[in-house]
């Protein structure tokens, strides 16, 4: 088994282990809820303010699960180990990053729908808003794992954290509730996939050199 | 993994560590100046020093985490750096929630090893607890778990910070086993201890130097 | 030049007078560049009177982005090179960059209140200057949260040139965001038409912020630089 493979299947059973997605989508659906007691339940206000709601519900969600990301690892001496790996860091944070997002990521896409619907959402719209969802919950990961990794050291370092990463959740936050308000849906999709691709891609780069810096 | 210093692929290829003039300052505070030693094949090196001395920073400095203000780290006749040598820190690397076997996967997939886990299990006396979660052993299985790692794969040089810390006598009689043998087939170990191992050490560093 | 002046020793001494000599150029570009702004210029025939705020506010924004491109050089040579004084120069710039961000921001909302009709509005620039300016904040909160100084140096400058990679995308981003919208940005900014009676107090604004943030890193640099000696000098007697 490669090391990519043994950190991915690793992080996925710890994550299930540890309640799996369970408290991000509670908190996902508990949040979404939030939206018509703080608004009313006026469908047409709801129907035109709603589904981006959702996105922004997704955001935090994925946010609450990055504070633990690798603030364990480097406390308990897991991140010396990866260190140690002939594999390059870059893969194995690319590998935590694939299974938070399999593990939470996915789970908040799919329950993307019926909390689309709760904020009534056209069901025309419900294919994009889901696959908006999970290509902007994976550039939420991407750009997390490089807030989790620049803080990992910070006892609780939570708001920190978001403060980092708000400015880097702003591109896909707006092309893809842009997707949700089905406005220029084609373009806002394929931005947001550029979005994905490139936290996909930088945000183990940049997360690697900052957890280097974290074991001095 | 960087290369913390040349590793050097000499035309006898004879595995070798040495480390030339290295000098490490830790928040202001010099911990060791102009320290020079080298070890060879079936060498146990002995840092000694009081807790907070420096001795982890040593080893934190030959594993490559730290970079020394100065000085060489080189490891000979070994092929590849990232493949040269095992670290166990004060922290075991465990997870609480993964169970022993799961941890011998991992790290055989980690570092690229062979999962023999039963003969693994044996040799450190784990084999009873193989299916238990981290949180359910004793601090001493625990840390005899983590020195699981250097039998999970193969590497020329082990460091070991404080490695005999949480075991009992027993535990201890595994430990220098494992050392003994290690040595016996060329390997060096290197480990930072606050009172001697046991095994009587080819060479001794003191730390503050 | 930059090599001389890596030798710490050699910065302060530079520094010492190159920071009172650009203060005091900031203070005579701003003494006439005000005045001319308020009085010797012409009034926008759209915006009236007050298009003059946009001599406080487009300097700040030029170079609220001009301090995060020193920053994001500053960051590259500190990791790249580790060397401390590059490290102190982009910390030392952050909050002059941060200040000329938020004065941006205000400035921009009073500017924009009489033809808004309201104190804020979430216009393409502003949003994408208020994007800047969190940038900015968490550059400045995960500099001050990590203990040790060389690691912070680099954790933020990480933090940094990841920030340089985003800002573009999010002026994309947001600005394709503000013409989904809106459909034309009320505020011109001095954008198309600046007539030359313009120019002349815009560009002597300009000289003065840019002289003002040069003063104010220095500054900033020196004030970094004692305190570190005196930390040392500390630590060393704490040791004796």
């Amino acid at each position: 088994m490669s090391a990519f493979a043994a950190t991915f299947w690793r992080e996925l059973q710890l994550m299930w282990s540890g309640g799996g997605a369970l408290a991000p989508i509670g908190y996902f659906l508990g949040a979404t809820m939030l939206v018509p007691l703080a608004m009313g339940p006026d469908r047409a206000l709801l129907e035109a303010a709603g589904p981006p709601l959702v996105w922004i519900a997704a955001a935090l969600s994925i946010l609450a699960t990055l504070e633990r990301l690798f603030q364990a690892d480097l406390e308990d001496g897991s991140l010396d180990q990866m260190l140690l790996s002939p594999a390059p860091l870059e893969l194995i944070t690319l590998a935590k990053g694939a299974a938070l997002w399999v593990a939470i990521g996915l789970p908040l896409t799919l329950a993307g729908a019926p909390a689309a619907i709760a904020l009534q959402a056209p069901v025309d719209r419900l294919p994009f808003i889901v696959i908006s969802l999970a290509l902007g919950t994976a550039a939420f990961v991407g750009v997390g794992l490089v807030g989790a990794a620049l803080t990992a050291s910070v006892k609780r370092g939570g708001v920190l954290l978001t403060l980092i990463v708000l400015p880097l959740f702003a591109p896909p936050i707006i092309f893809g509730a842009a997707v949700a308000s089905g406005e220029d849906v084609t373009a806002a999709l394929s931005i947001l996939a550029g979005c994905a691709l490139g936290a996909a891609a930088l945000g183990p780069i940049a997360a690697a050199a900052a957890l280097r810096l974290q074991s001095e | 993994m960087s290369a913390r210093g040349p590793f050097q692929d000499k035309p006898h290829n004879k595995l070798g560590l040495r480390v030339e003039a290295l000098s490490l300052s830790r928040g202001g505070r010099v911990l060791f100046d102009d320290l020079s030693f080298a070890a060879a094949p079936g060498a146990y090196v002995e840092v000694q020093g009081a807790n907070g001395s420096g001795k982890t920073s040593l080893l934190r400095a030959l594993a490559g985490f730290l970079r020394p203000q100065s000085g060489e780290i080189v490891f000979e006749g070994v092929d590849e750096p990232a493949l040269a040598f095992h670290y166990i820190g004060h922290a075991n690397g465990l997870k609480r929630e993964a169970t022993a076997r799961e941890h011998l996967r991992y790290w055989a997939g980690l570092f690229s090893g062979a999962p023999s886990e039963d003969f693994i299990a044996q040799a450190l006396d784990l084999h009873r607890v193989l299916t238990v979660p981290v949180r359910a052993l004793s601090q001493g299985q625990a840390r005899r778990l983590a020195l699981a790692r250097l039998i999970v794969a193969p590497r020329s040089i082990w460091l070991l910070d404080e490695p005999a810390a949480a075991l009992d006598d027993a535990g201890k009689a595994v430990l220098n086993e494992l050392i003994a043998s290690h040595r016996a087939s060329g390997g060096i170990v290197v480990a930072a201890v606050h009172e001697p191992l046991g095994p009587s050490p080819t060479q001794t560093l003191r730390v503050p130097r | 030049m930059f090599a001389f002046l890596a030798n710490p020793a050699r910065f302060m001494a530079f520094s010492a007078w190159a920071a009172p000599v650009l203060f005091a150029g900031a203070l005579v570009l701003f003494a006439a560049g005000i005045p001319w702004a308020l009085f010797y210029s012409p009034a926008d025939y759209q915006m009236g009177e007050t298009v003059r705020i946009m001599y406080a506010h487009v300097p700040a924004a030029w170079w609220s982005m001009g301090a995060y491109a020193f920053m994001t050089g500053a960051s590259f040579v500190g990791l790249v090179w580790r060397h401390v004084l590059a490290d102190v120069a982009a910390r030392a710039a952050a909050p002059v960059g941060a200040v000329f961000a938020a004065i941006c921001l205000i400035t921009g909302s009073l500017w924009g209140a009489p033809t808004w009709g309201t104190l804020w509005e979430w216009d393409g620039r502003m949003t994408s200057m208020l994007v800047l300016f969190i940038t900015y904040l968490g550059y400045i909160a995960l500099w001050s949260a990590i203990e040790d100084e060389e690691k912070a140096a680099r954790l933020a400058a990480i933090l940094c040139l990841v920030g340089a990679v985003n800002l573009p995308i999010v002026k994309f981003s947001v600005d394709w965001w503000s013409t989904l919208h809106q459909p034309a940005s009320i505020m011109r900014s001095g954008g198309s038409a600046i007539s030359g009676e313009m120019l002349g107090p815009l560009l002597t604004m300009g000289g003065a912020y840019l002289l003002l943030f040069g003063a104010l890193t220095l500054m900033n640099m020196r004030a970094a630089i004692f305190r570190r000696r005196v930390e040392a000098a500390e630590l060393r007697k704490a040791q004796a």
